[in-house]
Parts: structure tokens; sequence; C-alpha cells
């Protein structure tokens, strides 16, 4: 059996005594195309964060190919190839698209600390930034201010931002929120285009989206993990119809 | 066919590029000495003010710690360079190195009180260092003077040939020279990529970890190289007055350090220089003109600049040129 890309083991979360994550043992394995769904407040957001490191967990362990890295810091997960996207943009109003996706590939390239070098004569991360930025759509508004942009394409640069960071896991937290119905259609087929061996994990409320694209589904409900599965054996699954009820499931 | 990258670069080249307005700010700095000849001293102080703001503009307004304690880095400057003169070599340059190496020191120990808290505990922590240095520099009177002052400093010749006068005149070149490469530094810095990845946790620090940026290592180098700048610019005002007074390390220099860069404008470089320059002007008129109440004159000045310019001289005179501009070529 090969290492799972995360696997979770007792995974806990208080604030106070309310427990958002409840003893979650989650895993994905390498190269997955894995969702996780689960009502408002079920705690997908919280899990993310625990296994980034924006949170630290009450309790459990979170291995990234079999490695503890349940102390790493968040920039120290990220050089290991686990990279997130956020729910609400959390970007850089002043700075360029252009720039903003060249803070992740000097980062990744070791240049972060370079301060003797200009940046427009760091050629090998213009070309990596660049390709990310047509990749995704922007090649036409890469010299604006991401103030300047549509809300849509905001939605976009935070995604190239992960992508910047060439993640082999990959933590999409609601990546179509926001975004125009014409545009999420072309986003999914962006991160399913993905290099297979890149491992997604995506949290999706949109079941048409998340049938389309996972092969495998995780249900969140009260912080503990309901059940897992195929998409068909979730489709079926009493219990899941029962979670979101009058909201019907379709694969 | 070139790949579409490359035309990025360019772009990118393009807003580092060397602009005309920056070839007349330094020869105006070259004319000054000629057209003031008997305020080369007083040139030399403008020279020594800015190149100490530039270090708040390092740390403050490109990398957004909030720092109102840089006195304690201008006067540790100060002190070493002052105390390396007595007791070990005159050398100016020497000197200098040591006080950059001292006061760099200082900021790679004081950042880790300082980058765990939030801004206003930053804040205090920066206020709190400059207190301990001050109080530090009065007690410990034997060497350094205490309220008194260092006094007894002398300095060798420049590179063994060159006599420090009295006029100031060799003190202003001195200055401006070290401005002028630290400024240089500090402007590749800032087109650099750790200059990127400091604007980049300036307008939004929680988002960088994400992208896999070591915030705190980041910040850490640009304290102390901010640090050394201040410490740099203690060391020349030492030398070429051949005095430190305890006053170098006070609380009101840091807080009248962070009023010349609100007024200059933050984040520039050039704002740090042309408002220590408007700042050392004004306050030189001003309390010629009325010695008692310059204070009040110069806290109106700075109200109308701020009124009419929330981001200080820079900001307003780069509008005034986009309006000149436009108004000049619009069809
Ligand atoms: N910092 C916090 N302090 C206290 N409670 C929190 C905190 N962060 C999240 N919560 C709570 O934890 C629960 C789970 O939140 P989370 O954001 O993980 O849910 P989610 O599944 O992502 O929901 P949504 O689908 O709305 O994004 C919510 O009840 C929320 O109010
Ligand atoms: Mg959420």
């Amino acid at each position: 059996m090969t290492t799972p890309a995360i696997r979770t083991v007792g995974l806990t979360k208080r604030f106070g005594s309310f427990v958002v994550t409840n003893d979650v043992g989650l895993t994905v394995e390498t190269g997955a195309r894995q969702a996780i769904i689960g009502p408002n407040g079920a705690g997908k957001t919280t899990l993310i964060n625990l296994l980034t490191g924006f949170l630290e967990p009450s309790a459990g362990r979170i291995e990234l190919n079999g490695a503890d890295i349940t102390r790493l810091g968040q920039h120290e997960r990220v050089g290991r190839g686990l990279v997130r996207t956020f729910q609400i943009n959390r970007l850089f109003n002043d700075l360029t698209v252009l720039e903003s996706v060249l803070l992740a590939t000097n980062e990744r390239l070791g240049l972060g600390a370079v301060s003797w070098r200009r940046r427009s004569a760091c050629g090998g991360s213009i070309a990596e930034a660049w390709n990310v930025v047509e990749l995704l759509g922007l090649a036409e508004v890469a010299h604006l201010p991401t103030k300047a942009l549509s809300y849509g394409r905001q939605r976009l640069l935070e995604i190239a931002l992960a992508l910047a960071a060439k993640p082999t896991v990959l933590l999409l937290d609601e990546p179509a929120a926001g975004v125009p119905q014409g545009e999420s259609g072309e986003l999914f087929r962006t991160i399913s285009a993905l290099p297979r061996d890149v491992t997604v994990l995506l949290i999706e409320h949109d079941m048409e989206l998340v049938f389309g694209f996972a092969d495998r589904i995780t249900v969140l409900v009260n912080g503990g993990v309901l059940t897992e599965g195929s998409p068909e054996q979730i489709a079926k699954d009493p219990r899941v119809r029962e979670v979101y009820l009058g909201e019907a499931i379709v694969v | 066919m070139t790949p579409s990258w490359e035309a990025a670069a360019v772009r990118l080249r393009e807003r580092e590029r060397w602009k005309s307005p920056e070839t007349v700010f330094w020869c105006a700095a070259l004319v000054a000495p000629f057209v003031l000849p008997d305020d080369h001293l007083f040139l030399s102080q403008i020279a020594i003010l800015g190149l100490f703001c530039l270090s708040l503009d390092l740390v403050l307004g490109i990398a957004g710690i909030l720092s109102l304690g840089q006195a304690a880095f201008f006067g540790l400057g100060g002190y070493t360079a002052g105390l390396f003169a007595i007791h070990v070599d005159g050398d100016p340059l020497l000197g200098l190195v040591v006080a950059m190496v001292a006061t760099s020191l200082l900021g790679v120990l004081a950042a880790p009180l300082l980058l765990g808290g939030r801004d206003l505990t930053r804040l205090l922590i920066t206020v709190a260092v400059a207190g301990i240095l001050y109080e530090a520099a009065n007690k410990w009177s034997a060497v350094t003077g205490g309220v008194d002052g260092l006094q007894g400093i002398v300095i060798a010749p420049l590179f063994g040939k060159i006599e420090f006068d009295l006029g100031g005149t060799v003190a202003y070149w001195y200055a401006l020279a070290v401005l002028f490469l630290v400024f240089l530094g500090l402007r590749r810095l800032k087109s650099s990529p750790f200059g990127l990845a400091l604007a980049g946790i300036r307008l939004n620090p929680q988002r960088m970890p994400a992208l896999g940026v070591p915030v705190d290592r980041r910040l850490t180098v640009a304290y102390a190289i901010g640090g050394a700048v201040a410490g740099i610019a203690g060391a020349l005002l030492a030398q070429t007055t051949q005095f430190v007074s305890l006053d170098a390390l006070s609380f009101h220099r840091s807080a009248e350090l962070m009023l010349i860069l609100v007024l200059g404008g933050a984040g520039n470089l050039y704002g740090a220089l042309l408002g220590a320059i408007v700042f050392s002007v004004a306050h030189h008129l001003l309390s010629e003109i009325n010695p008692m109440y310059w204070q009040f004159w110069m806290g109106t000045l700075l109200i109308l600049i701020v009124l009419f310019a929330k981001d200080g001289l820079t900001g307003g005179l780069s509008r005034l040129r986009d309006h000149l501009w436009k108004g000049g070529t619009a069809p």
C-alpha cells in the first residue's frame, strides 16, 4: 500500500468548549481528486486551517506523505508542497497581478531573501509566474493592481497564487464562490487539467461541480466525518440525503 | 518570437528605472554647498537626518513595522562610533563599519521581541528598547559621559588624507557620499524580490505564510538593515560633530523621525529625504524668526501639509505632476 498524501489521526480543534473539528481521521491518497462536503458551519474551512497550520490543533496528528507535519509552520508546509486557497480572498490590493504571483514563485525558487538583484532580472521566476498568469487567463490584466480587478478575476488570482507555489497537494476552499456562473466551468477545467500527481482536496457546495470533479467524497457534519466514499456511494447514502434535506443530489 | 514573459519582464523593469526627477534631486545635493557656502555643517546634518529617516522608511514605509524607537539604533551607532574613535581607532570608515555591525546586531536581537506581538505591542517594544538604552547610557556615565554627552572624540583624516574642517565641508561630502551609497542600496533592495516580499508582508501579513514566505525571518532582516542604516546615521553625526549627546537615544528623536517621514511620505525613499530637508529648513527658519514658538508654527505647517496631501510631500507632488501632465497633454 502506498503512503497517502494526507493522513490525519484524531484531529481535534476546540474553541473554548465548542468542538469545531471532532476526532477527524482523514486520508487523501496521492493523486486523488477528493471533495469535502457538508453544511455551513460543519468545520470544513477549519479543517483546512488545521492541515495548513493556519490554526493549531487542540489534539491529533497530521501527516504529509507519511511525515509528521503537525508542528511545522505554515510556510514550511508550503515548502513541502501543501498549498491552499482561501474561501474569502486574501490578496495584495496595491500589487499588480504579476507581482502578486511573483511573491510565490520568488519564494519557491529561493529568491525571497535576495535583496541585491532587481526582480525584473529574475527571469526564471518571471517566466514561471507568467505561465500561471496565462493559465488562469489573467494575462491581459497582469499589470493592473489587484484592487482594479473584478471579483471573479480576483478569485482566479487567489487560485493563481496557490498554483504558483507548485503544490503537490492542493487544498481548494470553495474556489468557485463568487465566480460568475459561466466562468466556474472554465475554472474547474483548469483545476481538472492539473497533472495527475497533484493531489487535490476540494471544498465545494455546488453538488454538480463536486460530482463532476471528485473521485472520492468525504462528508463532514458538526466537525466530524459522517461518511466517506465514491460519488455513487455518497449519492445513495440516506444519512447524507438527510443532512442535505431538501437539496437534491444528482449524479 | 520572444516569449511573452519577456515582455512582462520589460514592464517590470520600467517601474524600476531611474527617473529624471531623481537625477535632479541628486544634482541639487551636489550643487547645494556651492549655493550655500556658509552652511556646510547644516547641510551635512540634513544629509544625516535624511539617512536616519531612510531607516524608518525601510522599517515602516516598506516593511510595515510600526517603530517608534529608531533612536535606539541612532544613539547606539553614535556611541559605538564615538567610543571606537576614542579607545580604538579614529578612522572614520572603520568607525562606520563597527557602528553598522553593532546596530544590526541589536536589530537581530530585538526583532524576536518585536515580531511576537501585534502592531501596538510592537510599537511599545520599540519604544521600550530605546528607553532601556537611554537609561543605560545615562547611568553608565563613566563610559558614555552620561548627561554631559560623550566628549573628546577625535576623528582621523578620511582615507588617512582628508582632514575634517571646522566649516563642515568635508563633513558634508562625506555624509552625502555615505547617504547616496546607502540610498542606492535601499533603492535596489526595494526593487528586489526581497523588497517585493516586504511589500507583500506590509499589505497582507497573514497571507504570506501560505505562499511559503517565512515572514518573521524576512522582517528580522529588514529590521536589522533598518537598524544598521540608523546606526550609520548616528555614527556620522558623532564623527562630524565629535560629540554624542544622550539626546541621540531619546524618545523625541524617534517621534520626530516619524513626523518627518509622514511629512515627506512613506515607502518611496525620496519622501524620507524630502521630509528631512523640509523639516530641517523649516526648523532653522522658524526658530530664527520666532525662537519661542517655532514648534507651534512647525505643527501648523505639518497639519497643513497632511491636510492637503495625506501621503506627504512626495504623494502631493506626484499627484500635482500627474495633474499638470494630464492637463498639458489632454486633447
Ligand atoms: N476562530 C473561531 N472562533 C470560534 N469559532 C469559530 C472560529 N472559526 C470558526 N468557528 C466556528 O466553527 C464552526 C465551523 O466553521 P468553518 O468556517 O470551519 O465552517 P465551514 O464548514 O467552512 O462553513 P462554510 O460552509 O460556511 O464555509 C462555525 O460554527 C464557526 O462559527
Ligand atoms: Mg468554509
